[in-house]
């Protein structure tokens, strides 16, 4: 048994060490926005954020994650109360299959989490690990892009949806 | 969803009058009124042909819910989204009034594959008018029930209105039957002038749920009690497993059981990580005899020309009295190719009382069912399919291999829902790719400077290996008593396979156009985005702006000088007019300029690029600096989603062109991941990239989800030949073949 917090919450987690978080998020957890894609750390459709930082769940194992803060897209906001990024890449149409997408939105989050402003230069730099096959990457960028702005808006608000830790 | 029509008795009593109305009223359809005795009845229009009740495309239930129907499947591509756009428009009803049911054996039509750039074509059309004709059963009714002639009604937010006010809801309009009856030929369709939910930008149904986390793909799925299955693939094409000591497996944590059938291995755990170790256990547990039969991935063209084929003239055409002076020719190459989707394939499949079912994001439910159905013995009627939406596919790729894996271990389960998702190797090792190909091109050049004539020959497998038979499909292969592969058959014109688009939509005096069809595969392959359309192009387009070279002509201005075809002519302009295109342009120091264009099948959406690419000399790297494109599908149904599936065919399409090649040594394959296959990342990706739409309204749906993938290509190709002044005629065109050439 090891305790994981994700998205606020506090699990006893029964599941080996070396078990990758990924596994624990989809299969003990029930949640679904982390894909498998790799289980190599190559193409970051399993991007979840620990810490404030975009990490790879695929290759990250349980046992490196006592104490710590793990997000999902799940965890930023939901379909009736989108976070920025969900809008964002809602009002943009920034998917076409879509499978790619959680992770992309994590990586994005975490970016405008540390950098509000970032240039384009700066996403794409961001976003290099993560791969997406439909070629949805212009609306991406855009979304990313579109995030950063309605981000800035969000937090003159008192309810800032979609932080995470 | 919805059930089927449910109705209490009393409207069941009233519904006898509907029926004899819905009869009555045939006359409405024009090709009604007098159809000759003799005279074989038109069909009607898209898979109404094939499915013609119209209960099977629209269903009203008593409370006014609306559901539509197809046979068809999302792949990503925004379909579920165009179609229900077009069911809300002709039935008059909002768009979010009604929902859409796509590919499933026991509810919808058998509409084949998802393939081919169909969609819109078949099930668009076939929806289309449906709708409208059930519209005309519920004007007719109401004017029945209200006394009033139907061309005094209108139909407005679910319910036909009456001058006076009065009004009937749909819902309360369809008794019984009513809408079991079969289609006419002729609709009475909306006039695109009032379109109001048609041509609109609706936003995607299926976005939010995959931007928030919903469940939305089969490797979402969680059934009460279900087990997580993984596969130990033999590690390379006919190896023959010939021991396997499982023992120690079995007794592994959470190891549920190991399923042994032939070559054929999987085990299943309570726990989907347990599955994983467990898998990469019994990899290790099992002994494989592999054999070396792959050919020289570096000498590949000349392997391919040298295997037995079967040549046919597939076009000629004669006119002496035009006469070539320069002549030129050239050889094309592609590579194998992956389709690579981001997700590996996944089922979910459960054997109960002897029916199986399968959750699965193949292409076409009922073949893949038939296929399922062969493998295990069964009746086609005691399986049934169920399609999920998965990572996308852009073709055959491992889809339907796992429902059947899914479908075979859990027959070894009686009762217990059995997920199985495949590893990245085996997804990049095991797909069925996209066939190399090789095209030989010989024209030549009047005085005036046309193309007087034109010699084009293509060397290919064909292109559809998809299931059907259960022998397409690697777990019949597998198993100890296997199902052998079908031979293979090329895809016949006019869509055709390896030839697809080989025949030039350019009007030359005299041509020949040869297709060599290669029944033997020495590598796995099937259908994969556009077919041949992908090279064919590429080498037409290509070769066009040599020959416009050696004519001294500009690119766009030597392609209008052959082109009859107006809505071609229309899309190369607008592309030309939205890139700036001006005759004797001059790129940027280290850019080059290129343009290229199609119609895809030559039957289906236009769609023309110019693009600009910046080449490094040092280092021969090239990139995609802006691509702008026009498009003509006919009559559009969702702008927004028209435009996302052209600037994804480029990004894709640029990623093949510049990137792509599966490889292999003599026994395996060897591009099993994205650090050996690697494709496109954001570094790569385009400053920008505009598409222009050319509507036509009330014109025919016309495909449009491969239309960009050939003409991207050659578009990339000329400018990479405009920015260096060396051409490339093998794909993928790398770096270190931009620089070889610059460096020669």
């Amino acid at each position: 048994m090891m305790t994981l917090k994700v998205n606020g919450q506090t699990y006893q987690i029964d599941a080996e060490a070396d078990t990758p978080l990924l596994y624990v998020l989809r299969d003990d957890l029930k949640l679904n926005a982390a894909k498998f894609g790799c289980g190599l750390g190559q193409c970051g459709s399993c991007t979840v954020i620990i810490d404030g930082k975009a990490v790879l769940s695929c290759v990250t194992p349980l046992v490196l994650l006592e104490g710590k803060q793990v997000t999902t897209l799940e965890g930023l906001g939901t379909m009736s109360e989108p976070a920025p990024i969900q809008r964002a890449f809602m009002e943009e149409q920034a998917a076409q299959c879509g499978y790619c997408i959680a992770g992309m939105m994590m990586r994005a989050q975490a970016l405008l989490q540390k950098n509000s402003k970032p240039t384009d230069d700066e996403i794409r730099t961001e976003l290099q690990p993560n791969l997406c096959r439909c070629g949805t990457h212009m609306r991406i960028l855009r979304a990313v892009r579109r995030a950063a702005r309605l981000m800035d808006t969000a937090e003159l608000s008192p309810s800032n949806q979609g932080s995470a830790r | 969803m919805n059930a089927p029509v449910i109705l209490d008795r009393r409207r069941v009593l009233a519904g006898g009058g509907a029926l004899i109305v819905s009869f009555s009223l045939t006359g409405a359809f024009a090709q009604d009124q007098a159809a000759p005795a003799a005279a074989p009845a038109p069909k009607p229009p898209g898979s109404l042909a094939t499915t013609p009740y119209l209960d099977s495309w629209i269903r009203i239930d008593a409370d006014g819910s609306i559901t539509a129907f197809t046979g068809k499947a999302e792949l990503g591509q925004g379909f579920k989204t165009a179609l229900q756009q077009i069911a809300a428009e002709e039935l008059d009803v909002p768009f979010a009034s009604l929902k859409v049911v796509t590919a499933d054996t026991q509810l919808t039509a058998n509409e084949g594959y998802t393939s081919g750039s169909h969609s819109m074509q078949d099930s668009g059309t076939a929806i289309q008018n449906a709708a409208a004709q059930v519209r005309e059963l519920l004007v007719a009714e109401a004017a029945r029930r209200l006394d009033v002639p139907a061309d005094n009604l209108r139909t407005e937010g679910g319910a036909v209105v009456a001058p006076d006010g009065r009004r009937l809801a749909y819902g309360e309009l369809v008794v019984a039957d009513m809408l079991h009856v079969q289609a006419q030929a002729n609709s009475k369709l909306k006039d695109p002038t009032t379109f109001k939910v048609m041509g609109q930008p609706f936003q995607r149904v299926d976005i939010p749920a995959k931007v928030t986390g919903g469940a939305a793909y089969a490797q979402d799925m969680r059934l009460p009690g279900m087990v997580h299955a993984r596969i130990v693939r033999p590690p390379s094409y006919g190896a023959q497993l010939i021991d396997c000591d499982s023992s120690g497996i079995e007794k592994m944590p959470g190891v549920v059981k190991v399923v042994r059938d032939g070559n054929f291995l999987a085990v299943t755990a309570v726990k989907e990580f347990l599955a994983v170790k467990a898998m990469n256990a019994l990899a290790a547990a099992a002994k494989w005899q592999e054999t070396a039969r792959l050919p020289k991935q570096d000498d590949l063209a000349n392997v391919l020309i040298k295997l037995p084929s079967q040549g046919s003239t597939i076009f000629e055409r004669s006119d002496p009295a035009a006469v070539g002076r320069k002549t030129i020719e050239a050889s094309y190459t592609r590579p194998y190719q992956s389709h690579g989707s981001i997700g590996p394939s996944c089922a979910v499949a459960q054997f109960t009382d002897g029916a199986m079912t399968v959750w699965t994001h193949t292409q076409g439910v009922y073949p893949d069912r038939a296929g399922i159905a062969q493998m295990l013995k069964m009746q086609p009627s005691s399986v049934h399919l169920i399609h999920v939406e998965g990572s996308g596919c852009y073709g055959h790729n491992g889809a339907d291999d796992a429902a059947a894996d899914a479908a075979l271990i859990a027959r070894a389960m009686p009762g217990v829902p059995v997920r199985v998702q495949w590893m990245r190797e085996q997804e990049h090792a095991w797909e069925p790719y996209g066939p190399a190909m090789v095209t030989k091109l010989k024209a030549s050049l009047d005085e005036a400077g046309k193309i007087a004539d034109w010699n084009f020959e293509v060397w290919s497998n064909t292109h559809s290996m998809r299931p059907g038979g259960a022998g397409c499909m690697l777990a019949a292969q597998h198993m100890a008593q296997p199902i052998a592969v079908p031979a293979a058959k090329p895809i016949p014109l006019p869509e055709g396979g390896g030839d697809r688009n080989a025949i030039p939509i350019y009007t030359f005096p005299n041509a020949h156009v040869v297709h060599h069809f290669i029944p033997e595969m020495p590598l796995r392959i099937s259908a994969m985005r556009a077919l041949g359309a992908y090279h064919n192009v590429f080498s037409i387009e290509s070769f066009m702006d040599e020959l416009a070279d050696l004519a001294g002509a500009d690119p766009v201005e030597f392609r209008l000088r052959h082109l009859d075809d107006q809505r071609g002519r229309d899309v190369i302009e607008k592309a030309a007019l939205g890139f700036g295109w001006q005759r004797g342009q001059k790129p940027p120091p280290d850019r080059g300029f290129g343009f290229a264009f199609a119609r895809y099948k030559n039957l289906a959406a236009y769609c023309a690029i110019a693009s600009e690419v910046e080449v490094n000399r040092e280092t021969g790297r090239p990139r995609l600096v802006r691509a702008v494109a026009a498009v003509d599908s006919g009559q559009v149904v969702n702008p927004d989603g028209l435009t996302n599936q052209i600037e994804g065919a480029i990004v894709q399409s640029m990623s093949w062109t510049l990137y792509e090649s599966v490889t292999f040594d003599d026994t395996r394959i060897t591009s099993v991941d994205w650090q050996t296959y690697p494709i496109l990342r954001f570094d790569a990706v385009p400053d920008s990239i505009e598409v222009h739409i050319i509507n036509r309204p009330g014109q025919p749906f016309l495909g449009s989800g491969e239309t960009g993938q050939g003409p991207a290509a050659a578009s990339i190709a000329n400018a990479i030949a405009n920015a260096t002044g060396k051409r490339l005629r093998n794909l993928p065109l790398t770096r270190k073949r931009i620089k070889d050439a610059i460096d020669a």
